[in-house]
Protein backbone atom coordinates (compact mmCIF):
# COMPACT_ATOMS: atom_id res chain seq x y z
CA UNK A 1 0.00 0.00 0.00
CA UNK A 2 1.14 3.36 -0.49
CA UNK A 3 -0.28 6.75 -2.10
CA UNK A 4 0.14 8.03 -5.44
CA UNK A 5 3.88 8.11 -6.36
CA UNK A 6 4.67 6.48 -3.35
CA UNK A 7 7.24 4.45 -5.89
CA UNK A 8 4.81 1.20 -5.51
CA UNK A 9 5.14 0.62 -9.91
CA UNK A 10 9.03 1.99 -9.23
CA UNK A 11 9.84 -0.88 -7.22
CA UNK A 12 7.89 -3.77 -9.05
CA UNK A 13 9.56 -2.59 -12.34
CA UNK A 14 13.41 -2.34 -10.62
CA UNK A 15 12.37 -6.09 -9.31
CA UNK A 16 11.22 -7.21 -12.92
CA UNK A 17 13.93 -5.39 -14.72
CA UNK A 18 11.92 -2.74 -16.21
CA UNK A 19 13.69 -0.09 -14.59
CA UNK A 20 17.08 0.15 -13.23
CA UNK A 21 18.22 0.60 -9.84
CA UNK A 22 20.66 3.16 -9.00
CA UNK A 23 21.42 2.06 -5.54
CA UNK A 24 20.93 -1.33 -3.80
CA UNK A 25 20.08 -4.91 -4.29
CA UNK A 26 17.48 -7.05 -4.70
CA UNK A 27 17.06 -10.75 -4.43
CA UNK A 28 14.10 -13.17 -5.80
CA UNK A 29 13.88 -16.55 -4.08
CA UNK A 30 17.88 -16.38 -3.43
CA UNK A 31 18.49 -14.71 -7.35
CA UNK A 32 19.86 -11.30 -7.85
CA UNK A 33 18.04 -9.58 -10.10
CA UNK A 34 21.60 -8.59 -11.87
CA UNK A 35 23.68 -11.44 -11.51
CA UNK A 36 21.09 -14.03 -11.47
CA UNK A 37 18.84 -12.29 -13.83
CA UNK A 38 17.50 -15.29 -15.74
CA UNK A 39 16.51 -17.52 -12.75
CA UNK A 40 14.80 -14.53 -10.99
CA UNK A 41 12.94 -13.05 -13.86
CA UNK A 42 11.46 -16.89 -15.19
CA UNK A 43 9.64 -17.29 -11.55
CA UNK A 44 8.21 -13.96 -11.93
CA UNK A 45 4.84 -13.13 -13.75
CA UNK A 46 3.91 -8.86 -13.96
CA UNK A 47 0.50 -7.64 -14.59
CA UNK A 48 1.26 -4.33 -15.46
CA UNK A 49 -1.12 -1.36 -14.47
CA UNK A 50 -1.58 0.01 -17.49
CA UNK A 51 -3.97 -1.77 -19.87
CA UNK A 52 -1.30 -2.61 -22.70
CA UNK A 53 -2.01 -4.54 -25.11
CA UNK A 54 -1.36 -5.72 -28.57
CA UNK A 55 -4.60 -4.59 -30.16
CA UNK A 56 -4.76 -6.63 -33.27
CA UNK A 57 -3.44 -9.82 -32.14
CA UNK A 58 -5.68 -12.50 -30.41
CA UNK A 59 -5.84 -13.62 -26.69
CA UNK A 60 -4.29 -17.35 -27.64
CA UNK A 61 -1.63 -15.59 -29.65
CA UNK A 62 0.03 -12.99 -26.86
CA UNK A 63 -0.94 -16.13 -24.26
CA UNK A 64 1.84 -18.35 -26.35
CA UNK A 65 3.95 -15.39 -26.70
CA UNK A 66 3.81 -14.73 -22.97
CA UNK A 67 4.83 -18.21 -22.14
CA UNK A 68 7.73 -18.70 -25.02
CA UNK A 69 8.91 -15.73 -23.37
CA UNK A 70 9.65 -16.98 -19.74
CA UNK A 71 11.62 -20.12 -21.76
CA UNK A 72 8.65 -22.48 -20.99
CA UNK A 73 7.99 -25.34 -23.64
CA UNK A 74 4.51 -25.01 -25.50
CA UNK A 75 1.59 -26.22 -23.82
CA UNK A 76 -1.61 -25.68 -25.40
CA UNK A 77 -3.41 -27.62 -22.51
CA UNK A 78 -1.99 -25.46 -20.17
CA UNK A 79 -3.10 -21.95 -22.09
CA UNK A 80 -6.31 -23.54 -22.52
CA UNK A 81 -6.86 -23.99 -18.77
CA UNK A 82 -5.57 -20.36 -18.06
CA UNK A 83 -7.94 -19.49 -20.79
CA UNK A 84 -10.92 -20.98 -18.81
CA UNK A 85 -9.98 -20.27 -15.20
CA UNK A 86 -10.19 -16.18 -16.46
CA UNK A 87 -13.18 -16.57 -18.33
CA UNK A 88 -11.31 -15.81 -21.45
CA UNK A 89 -12.72 -18.92 -23.31
CA UNK A 90 -15.13 -17.52 -25.03
CA UNK A 91 -12.79 -14.79 -26.68
CA UNK A 92 -10.12 -16.99 -27.29
CA UNK A 93 -9.69 -15.95 -31.12
CA UNK A 94 -10.91 -12.87 -30.65
CA UNK A 95 -8.82 -9.76 -31.10
CA UNK A 96 -7.67 -8.04 -28.08
CA UNK A 97 -8.99 -4.69 -29.37
CA UNK A 98 -12.53 -6.15 -29.02
CA UNK A 99 -12.36 -6.64 -25.41
CA UNK A 100 -13.82 -4.52 -22.66
CA UNK A 101 -11.51 -3.03 -20.36
CA UNK A 102 -12.53 -5.62 -17.69
CA UNK A 103 -11.65 -8.36 -20.42
CA UNK A 104 -8.59 -6.60 -21.37
CA UNK A 105 -6.98 -6.84 -17.59
CA UNK A 106 -7.84 -10.48 -17.30
CA UNK A 107 -5.73 -11.00 -20.48
CA UNK A 108 -3.18 -9.44 -18.79
CA UNK A 109 -3.21 -11.66 -15.85
CA UNK A 110 -3.68 -14.75 -18.28
CA UNK A 111 -0.48 -13.44 -19.64
CA UNK A 112 1.28 -13.36 -16.70
CA UNK A 113 -0.24 -16.73 -15.77
CA UNK A 114 1.16 -18.08 -18.86
CA UNK A 115 4.43 -18.94 -18.00
CA UNK A 116 3.37 -20.53 -14.38
CA UNK A 117 5.54 -18.08 -12.31
CA UNK A 118 5.72 -18.76 -8.67
CA UNK A 119 5.09 -14.81 -7.69
CA UNK A 120 2.71 -12.91 -9.35
CA UNK A 121 3.48 -8.82 -9.37
CA UNK A 122 -0.66 -7.50 -9.68
CA UNK A 123 0.13 -3.82 -10.14
CA UNK A 124 -3.15 -2.47 -8.88
CA UNK A 125 -5.59 -4.61 -10.36
CA UNK A 126 -8.56 -3.42 -9.50
CA UNK A 127 -7.66 0.68 -10.43
CA UNK A 128 -10.99 1.32 -11.84
CA UNK A 129 -12.66 -1.71 -12.09
CA UNK A 130 -16.54 -2.24 -11.62
CA UNK A 131 -17.61 -3.64 -8.04
CA UNK A 132 -18.38 -6.89 -9.92
CA UNK A 133 -15.71 -7.00 -11.04
CA UNK A 134 -13.39 -6.39 -8.39
CA UNK A 135 -14.77 -8.86 -6.66
CA UNK A 136 -14.20 -11.63 -9.46
CA UNK A 137 -10.55 -10.26 -9.37
CA UNK A 138 -10.61 -11.26 -5.54
CA UNK A 139 -11.38 -14.56 -5.57
CA UNK A 140 -9.45 -14.79 -8.67
CA UNK A 141 -6.62 -13.97 -6.37
CA UNK A 142 -7.52 -16.10 -3.38
CA UNK A 143 -7.69 -18.86 -5.57
CA UNK A 144 -4.25 -18.46 -6.82
CA UNK A 145 -2.77 -18.22 -3.43
CA UNK A 146 -4.02 -21.32 -2.94
CA UNK A 147 -2.41 -23.00 -5.50
CA UNK A 148 1.22 -21.68 -3.80
CA UNK A 149 1.44 -18.61 -5.64
CA UNK A 150 2.96 -16.04 -3.90
CA UNK A 151 1.24 -12.84 -4.90
CA UNK A 152 1.86 -9.03 -4.36
CA UNK A 153 -0.48 -7.09 -4.79
CA UNK A 154 -0.49 -3.41 -5.07
CA UNK A 155 -3.53 -1.00 -4.15
CA UNK A 156 -4.43 2.33 -3.02
CA UNK A 157 -8.01 0.71 -1.94
CA UNK A 158 -7.40 0.16 2.06
CA UNK A 159 -10.48 -2.24 2.11
CA UNK A 160 -8.96 -4.17 -0.57
CA UNK A 161 -5.50 -5.24 1.53
CA UNK A 162 -7.89 -5.56 4.65
CA UNK A 163 -10.28 -8.55 2.74
CA UNK A 164 -6.93 -9.93 0.95
CA UNK A 165 -3.52 -9.80 2.67
CA UNK A 166 -1.82 -12.03 4.75
CA UNK A 167 1.10 -9.74 5.03
CA UNK A 168 0.65 -6.02 4.24
CA UNK A 169 3.72 -3.41 3.68
CA UNK A 170 3.20 0.50 3.59
CA UNK A 171 5.29 1.95 0.77
CA UNK A 172 6.05 6.19 1.13
CA UNK A 173 8.33 8.35 -0.94
CA UNK A 174 10.43 5.50 -2.00
CA UNK A 175 10.31 3.83 1.28
CA UNK A 176 9.16 0.58 2.52
CA UNK A 177 8.28 1.84 5.82
CA UNK A 178 6.63 -1.01 7.61
CA UNK A 179 6.33 -4.53 6.69
CA UNK A 180 4.03 -6.69 8.83
CA UNK A 181 1.80 -9.42 9.06
CA UNK A 182 -1.33 -8.36 8.63
CA UNK A 183 -3.25 -9.25 12.02
CA UNK A 184 -0.07 -8.18 13.88
CA UNK A 185 -0.21 -4.94 12.59
CA UNK A 186 -3.68 -4.19 13.13
CA UNK A 187 -3.14 -5.04 16.44
CA UNK A 188 0.14 -3.51 17.46
CA UNK A 189 -0.87 -0.37 15.70
CA UNK A 190 -4.27 -0.60 15.99
CA UNK A 191 -6.71 0.71 19.36
CA UNK A 192 -9.45 -0.63 20.61
CA UNK A 193 -12.21 1.98 21.96
CA UNK A 194 -14.75 0.28 24.50
CA UNK A 195 -17.78 2.51 24.17
CA UNK A 196 -20.10 2.49 26.89
CA UNK A 197 -23.82 4.09 26.88
CA UNK A 198 -24.88 5.33 30.02
CA UNK A 199 -27.93 5.22 31.96
CA UNK A 200 -27.28 8.58 33.51
CA UNK A 201 -25.28 12.17 32.15
CA UNK A 202 -22.07 12.89 33.61
CA UNK A 203 -21.05 16.76 33.54
CA UNK A 204 -17.29 15.50 33.57
CA UNK A 205 -14.79 12.70 33.55
CA UNK A 206 -15.02 11.98 37.71
CA UNK A 207 -11.43 12.70 39.39
CA UNK A 208 -11.10 9.09 41.09
CA UNK A 209 -11.34 7.60 37.23
CA UNK A 210 -8.31 9.82 35.71
CA UNK A 211 -6.21 7.45 35.87
CA UNK A 212 -8.01 5.59 32.38
CA UNK A 213 -7.97 7.57 29.15
CA UNK A 214 -11.69 8.48 28.94
CA UNK A 215 -13.74 10.84 26.99
CA UNK A 216 -16.69 11.97 27.47
CA UNK A 217 -19.03 12.79 24.67
CA UNK A 218 -20.41 16.54 24.72
CA UNK A 219 -23.73 15.66 25.75
CA UNK A 220 -22.18 13.15 28.46
CA UNK A 221 -24.39 10.00 27.48
CA UNK A 222 -21.42 8.57 26.11
CA UNK A 223 -18.07 7.42 27.38
CA UNK A 224 -15.41 6.14 25.48
CA UNK A 225 -12.48 4.34 26.83
CA UNK A 226 -9.69 3.88 24.57
CA UNK A 227 -7.03 0.92 24.91
CA UNK A 228 -3.79 -0.70 23.42
CA UNK A 229 -4.82 -4.05 22.30
CA UNK A 230 -0.69 -4.91 22.63
CA UNK A 231 -1.00 -4.12 25.98
CA UNK A 232 -0.99 -7.03 28.46
CA UNK A 233 -3.86 -6.20 30.29
CA UNK A 234 -6.71 -4.21 28.55
CA UNK A 235 -7.60 -2.56 31.92
CA UNK A 236 -11.56 -2.99 30.81
CA UNK A 237 -12.33 -5.25 33.77
CA UNK A 238 -10.70 -2.78 36.24
CA UNK A 239 -12.51 0.45 34.77
CA UNK A 240 -16.33 -1.73 35.36
CA UNK A 241 -15.10 -2.34 38.61
CA UNK A 242 -14.19 1.18 39.30
CA UNK A 243 -17.38 2.26 37.55
CA UNK A 244 -20.06 0.50 39.74
CA UNK A 245 -17.53 1.91 42.70
CA UNK A 246 -18.52 5.28 41.61
CA UNK A 247 -22.07 4.42 41.16
CA UNK A 248 -22.06 5.21 37.27
CA UNK A 249 -24.46 2.58 35.71
CA UNK A 250 -24.27 2.46 31.76
CA UNK A 251 -27.60 0.79 29.54
CA UNK A 252 -25.29 -0.45 26.71
CA UNK A 253 -21.53 -1.30 25.26
CA UNK A 254 -19.85 -2.26 22.48
CA UNK A 255 -15.98 -2.28 21.47
CA UNK A 256 -15.06 -0.51 18.06
CA UNK A 257 -11.58 -1.37 16.55
CA UNK A 258 -9.63 0.66 14.51
CA UNK A 259 -9.29 -0.19 10.46
CA UNK A 260 -6.14 -1.00 8.33
CA UNK A 261 -7.25 2.70 6.75
CA UNK A 262 -6.71 4.62 10.22
CA UNK A 263 -3.33 3.07 10.77
CA UNK A 264 -2.73 3.74 7.23
CA UNK A 265 -3.69 7.29 8.14
CA UNK A 266 -1.71 7.59 10.96
CA UNK A 267 1.31 6.10 9.38
CA UNK A 268 1.52 8.09 6.71
CA UNK A 269 1.34 11.14 9.07
CA UNK A 270 4.27 9.69 10.65
CA UNK A 271 6.59 10.46 8.00
CA UNK A 272 8.48 13.72 8.44
CA UNK B 1 22.92 -20.09 -18.32
CA UNK B 2 21.69 -21.98 -21.61
CA UNK B 3 20.19 -19.56 -24.13
CA UNK B 4 16.15 -19.40 -24.30
CA UNK B 5 15.67 -20.97 -27.44
CA UNK B 6 11.63 -20.84 -26.62
CA UNK B 7 11.53 -17.16 -26.07
CA UNK B 8 13.93 -16.81 -29.68
CA UNK B 9 10.73 -18.99 -31.30
CA UNK B 10 7.92 -17.23 -29.66
CA UNK B 11 9.54 -13.88 -30.66
CA UNK B 12 10.06 -15.10 -34.28
CA UNK B 13 6.34 -17.15 -34.58
CA UNK B 14 4.36 -14.06 -33.16
CA UNK B 15 5.90 -11.77 -36.07
CA UNK B 16 5.50 -13.91 -38.66
CA UNK B 17 2.20 -14.45 -37.57
CA UNK B 18 2.05 -10.39 -37.87
CA UNK B 19 3.65 -10.89 -41.59
CA UNK B 20 0.87 -13.36 -42.44
CA UNK B 21 -2.16 -11.78 -41.55
CA UNK B 22 -1.19 -8.37 -42.87
CA UNK B 23 -0.09 -10.52 -45.92
CA UNK B 24 -1.82 -7.88 -48.24
CA UNK B 25 0.06 -4.88 -47.14
CA UNK B 26 3.10 -7.22 -46.62
CA UNK B 27 3.49 -8.68 -50.00
CA UNK B 28 1.46 -7.15 -52.80
CA UNK B 29 2.53 -3.69 -52.45
CA UNK B 30 6.42 -4.52 -52.70
CA UNK B 31 5.71 -6.64 -55.48
CA UNK B 32 3.32 -4.33 -57.20
CA UNK B 33 5.77 -1.44 -56.85
CA UNK B 34 8.71 -3.02 -58.18
CA UNK B 35 7.04 -4.56 -60.76
CA UNK B 36 5.82 -0.75 -61.98
CA UNK B 37 9.57 -0.33 -61.77
CA UNK B 38 10.02 -3.08 -64.43
CA UNK B 39 7.51 -1.57 -66.13
CA UNK B 40 8.97 1.60 -66.22
CA UNK B 41 12.90 1.15 -66.38
CA UNK B 42 12.59 -2.09 -68.33
CA UNK B 43 9.50 -1.99 -70.94
CA UNK B 44 9.60 1.63 -71.36
CA UNK B 45 12.57 3.40 -70.72
CA UNK B 46 15.09 0.16 -71.26
CA UNK B 47 13.96 0.05 -74.77
CA UNK B 48 16.03 3.21 -75.73
CA UNK B 49 19.13 2.68 -73.43
CA UNK B 50 22.02 1.30 -74.50
CA UNK B 51 23.39 -1.92 -72.64
CA UNK B 52 25.90 -1.20 -69.74
CA UNK B 53 28.96 -3.79 -69.53
CA UNK B 54 27.26 -5.93 -72.04
CA UNK B 55 23.89 -6.12 -70.35
CA UNK B 56 20.72 -5.05 -71.38
CA UNK B 57 19.24 -2.23 -69.26
CA UNK B 58 16.31 -3.78 -68.02
CA UNK B 59 18.23 -6.47 -66.23
CA UNK B 60 21.22 -4.30 -65.62
CA UNK B 61 18.39 -2.57 -62.87
CA UNK B 62 17.22 -5.62 -61.29
CA UNK B 63 19.78 -6.42 -59.00
CA UNK B 64 19.62 -2.79 -57.78
CA UNK B 65 16.00 -3.01 -57.49
CA UNK B 66 15.41 -5.63 -55.91
CA UNK B 67 18.22 -4.09 -53.06
CA UNK B 68 16.05 -1.29 -52.89
CA UNK B 69 13.44 -3.31 -51.63
CA UNK B 70 15.22 -5.54 -49.61
CA UNK B 71 16.72 -2.42 -47.89
CA UNK B 72 13.23 -0.37 -47.57
CA UNK B 73 11.27 -3.34 -46.33
CA UNK B 74 13.97 -4.70 -43.83
CA UNK B 75 14.28 -1.42 -42.37
CA UNK B 76 10.49 -0.29 -42.01
CA UNK B 77 9.77 -3.95 -41.05
CA UNK B 78 12.31 -4.35 -38.13
CA UNK B 79 11.63 -0.52 -37.14
CA UNK B 80 8.03 -0.98 -36.73
CA UNK B 81 7.94 -4.43 -35.03
CA UNK B 82 10.52 -2.92 -32.27
CA UNK B 83 8.96 0.38 -31.54
CA UNK B 84 5.39 -1.02 -32.10
CA UNK B 85 5.66 -2.45 -29.14
CA UNK B 86 7.73 0.24 -27.35
CA UNK B 87 4.54 2.91 -28.64
CA UNK B 88 2.09 0.75 -26.78
CA UNK B 89 3.46 -0.51 -23.95
CA UNK B 90 4.05 -3.90 -24.20
CA UNK B 91 7.91 -4.09 -24.49
CA UNK B 92 7.39 -4.38 -20.60
CA UNK B 93 6.69 -8.36 -21.46
CA UNK B 94 9.71 -8.36 -23.26
CA UNK B 95 11.77 -6.21 -20.72
CA UNK B 96 10.70 -8.65 -17.97
CA UNK B 97 11.13 -11.63 -19.36
CA UNK B 98 14.20 -13.96 -18.99
CA UNK B 99 15.62 -12.99 -22.38
CA UNK B 100 19.09 -11.45 -23.40
CA UNK B 101 19.36 -9.10 -25.82
CA UNK B 102 21.29 -11.64 -28.35
CA UNK B 103 17.41 -13.46 -28.14
CA UNK B 104 15.38 -11.27 -28.31
CA UNK B 105 17.59 -9.49 -31.73
CA UNK B 106 17.50 -13.22 -33.13
CA UNK B 107 13.85 -13.10 -32.98
CA UNK B 108 12.57 -9.84 -34.13
CA UNK B 109 15.70 -9.30 -36.64
CA UNK B 110 15.47 -12.92 -37.92
CA UNK B 111 11.43 -12.60 -38.84
CA UNK B 112 12.12 -9.11 -40.26
CA UNK B 113 15.20 -10.35 -42.19
CA UNK B 114 12.64 -13.67 -43.31
CA UNK B 115 10.24 -11.84 -45.02
CA UNK B 116 12.29 -9.27 -46.57
CA UNK B 117 14.01 -12.76 -47.98
CA UNK B 118 11.10 -13.72 -49.19
CA UNK B 119 10.16 -10.25 -50.50
CA UNK B 120 13.22 -10.59 -52.34
CA UNK B 121 12.80 -14.05 -53.74
CA UNK B 122 9.26 -12.84 -55.28
CA UNK B 123 10.52 -9.64 -56.70
CA UNK B 124 13.18 -11.72 -58.60
CA UNK B 125 10.70 -14.09 -59.87
CA UNK B 126 8.54 -10.90 -60.94
CA UNK B 127 11.85 -9.52 -62.56
CA UNK B 128 12.31 -12.59 -64.38
CA UNK B 129 8.99 -12.46 -66.00
CA UNK B 130 10.00 -9.10 -67.16
CA UNK B 131 13.17 -9.32 -68.81
CA UNK B 132 15.89 -12.02 -69.34
CA UNK B 133 17.51 -13.21 -65.93
CA UNK B 134 20.12 -15.02 -65.72
CA UNK B 135 22.14 -16.13 -62.31
CA UNK B 136 25.64 -16.98 -63.24
CA UNK B 137 26.59 -16.94 -58.98
CA UNK B 138 23.77 -18.31 -57.34
CA UNK B 139 25.39 -18.91 -53.63
CA UNK B 140 27.11 -15.66 -53.72
CA UNK B 141 23.50 -14.45 -54.98
CA UNK B 142 22.10 -16.07 -52.07
CA UNK B 143 24.59 -14.87 -49.75
CA UNK B 144 23.58 -11.03 -50.71
CA UNK B 145 20.14 -11.74 -49.95
CA UNK B 146 20.66 -13.10 -46.69
CA UNK B 147 23.20 -10.74 -45.65
CA UNK B 148 21.17 -7.67 -47.07
CA UNK B 149 17.93 -8.45 -45.10
CA UNK B 150 20.04 -9.20 -42.38
CA UNK B 151 22.35 -6.21 -42.09
CA UNK B 152 19.85 -3.95 -42.66
CA UNK B 153 17.24 -5.85 -40.55
CA UNK B 154 19.61 -4.74 -37.71
CA UNK B 155 19.72 -1.36 -38.75
CA UNK B 156 16.02 -1.16 -38.83
CA UNK B 157 15.89 -2.28 -35.26
CA UNK B 158 18.09 0.24 -34.15
CA UNK B 159 16.26 2.81 -35.57
CA UNK B 160 12.81 1.47 -33.76
CA UNK B 161 14.52 1.26 -30.69
CA UNK B 162 16.04 5.06 -30.92
CA UNK B 163 12.80 6.39 -32.69
CA UNK B 164 10.87 8.44 -29.99
CA UNK B 165 7.77 8.81 -32.59
CA UNK B 166 6.55 8.14 -35.74
CA UNK B 167 7.76 10.71 -38.04
CA UNK B 168 11.13 9.77 -36.72
CA UNK B 169 10.53 6.01 -37.89
CA UNK B 170 9.77 7.36 -41.65
CA UNK B 171 12.84 9.74 -41.20
CA UNK B 172 15.83 7.56 -41.77
CA UNK B 173 14.35 5.56 -44.83
CA UNK B 174 13.09 8.42 -46.55
CA UNK B 175 15.77 11.05 -45.66
CA UNK B 176 18.99 8.43 -45.97
CA UNK B 177 18.28 5.28 -47.19
CA UNK B 178 15.99 6.37 -50.54
CA UNK B 179 18.84 8.83 -51.61
CA UNK B 180 21.28 6.58 -50.73
CA UNK B 181 20.37 3.91 -52.98
CA UNK B 182 19.24 5.89 -55.55
CA UNK B 183 22.59 7.81 -55.39
CA UNK B 184 24.02 3.90 -55.06
CA UNK B 185 24.52 2.52 -58.95
CA UNK B 186 20.78 1.26 -58.75
CA UNK B 187 19.96 2.38 -62.08
CA UNK B 188 23.13 3.21 -63.44
CA UNK B 189 26.88 2.37 -63.86
CA UNK B 190 28.62 4.58 -61.42
CA UNK B 191 31.55 4.58 -64.22
CA UNK B 192 29.43 6.93 -65.83
CA UNK B 193 29.81 9.88 -63.24
CA UNK B 194 32.81 12.29 -63.34
CA UNK B 195 35.91 11.17 -61.46
CA UNK B 196 35.05 13.77 -58.90
CA UNK B 197 31.21 12.30 -58.01
CA UNK B 198 32.25 8.59 -58.77
CA UNK B 199 34.72 9.50 -55.74
CA UNK B 200 32.34 10.74 -53.10
CA UNK B 201 29.90 7.86 -54.41
CA UNK B 202 32.35 5.19 -52.89
CA UNK B 203 31.29 6.32 -49.84
CA UNK B 204 28.04 5.23 -50.34
CA UNK B 205 27.55 1.54 -48.73
CA UNK B 206 24.80 0.66 -50.97
CA UNK B 207 27.34 0.87 -54.11
CA UNK B 208 28.13 -1.96 -52.27
CA UNK B 209 25.59 -3.72 -52.28
CA UNK B 210 24.29 -3.25 -55.30
CA UNK B 211 27.66 -3.83 -57.21
CA UNK B 212 27.86 -7.07 -55.44
CA UNK B 213 24.82 -8.12 -56.25
CA UNK B 214 24.95 -7.59 -59.81
CA UNK B 215 27.96 -9.25 -59.73
CA UNK B 216 26.16 -12.61 -58.25
CA UNK B 217 23.97 -12.34 -61.59
CA UNK B 218 25.75 -10.96 -64.23
CA UNK B 219 29.61 -11.29 -63.50
CA UNK B 220 30.00 -7.79 -63.96
CA UNK B 221 30.57 -4.28 -61.08
CA UNK B 222 31.92 -1.37 -61.72
CA UNK B 223 35.44 -0.60 -61.82
CA UNK B 224 37.21 -0.82 -58.59
CA UNK B 225 34.04 -2.74 -56.85
CA UNK B 226 35.11 -6.46 -56.96
CA UNK B 227 33.19 -8.31 -55.24
CA UNK B 228 35.08 -8.89 -52.70
CA UNK B 229 35.48 -5.97 -51.05
CA UNK B 230 31.71 -5.55 -51.60
CA UNK B 231 31.43 -8.26 -48.99
CA UNK B 232 34.07 -7.06 -46.67
CA UNK B 233 32.02 -3.80 -46.48
CA UNK B 234 28.82 -5.51 -45.96
CA UNK B 235 30.38 -7.32 -43.19
CA UNK B 236 31.91 -4.36 -41.96
CA UNK B 237 28.11 -2.45 -41.81
CA UNK B 238 26.88 -5.60 -39.85
CA UNK B 239 29.43 -5.61 -37.41
CA UNK B 240 28.98 -1.92 -36.94
CA UNK B 241 25.37 -2.62 -36.43
CA UNK B 242 25.84 -5.46 -34.37
CA UNK B 243 28.54 -2.93 -31.65
CA UNK B 244 25.19 -0.06 -32.08
CA UNK B 245 22.89 -2.78 -30.56
CA UNK B 246 24.79 -4.75 -27.99
CA UNK B 247 25.83 -0.87 -26.72
CA UNK B 248 21.97 -0.20 -26.56
CA UNK B 249 21.12 -3.55 -24.27
CA UNK B 250 24.03 -2.95 -22.35
CA UNK B 251 22.83 0.49 -21.25
CA UNK B 252 19.38 0.32 -21.64
CA UNK B 253 19.04 2.83 -24.34
CA UNK B 254 15.10 4.56 -24.86
CA UNK B 255 14.72 0.69 -23.32
CA UNK B 256 14.88 1.01 -19.57
CA UNK B 257 14.24 3.86 -17.34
Amino acid sequence: MGPNGAGKTTLISIICGIVRATAGSVTVNGHDIVTGWRAARAKIGLVPQELTIDSFESIRATLNLSRGLFGKRANPDYVDKVLKDLSLWDKRDSKLMTLSGGMKRRVLIAKALAHEPQILFLDEPTAGVDVELRRDMWDLVRELRATGVTIILTTHYIAEAEEMADRVGVITKGELTVVEDKAVLMRKLGRKQLILQLQGRLERVPAELAAYQLDLSADGSVLTYTYDTAGERTGITSLLEDLADAGIGFKDLRTEESSLEDIFVSLLREQP
Amino acid sequence: MSMNLHAVRAIYTYEMARTGRTLLQSIVSPVLSTSLYFVVFGGAIGTQMPQIHGVPYGAFVVPGLVMLLLLTESISNASFGIYFPKFVGTIYEVMSAPVSALEIVLGYVGAAATKSMILGVIALVTASLFVPLPVAHPLVMVLFLVLTSVTFSLFGFIIGIWATGFEKLMLVPTLIVMPLTFLGGSFYSIDVLPPFWRTVTQFNPVVYLVNGFRWSFFGIADAGIGVGLSLAMTFAFLAVCMAIVTWMFRTGYRLKA
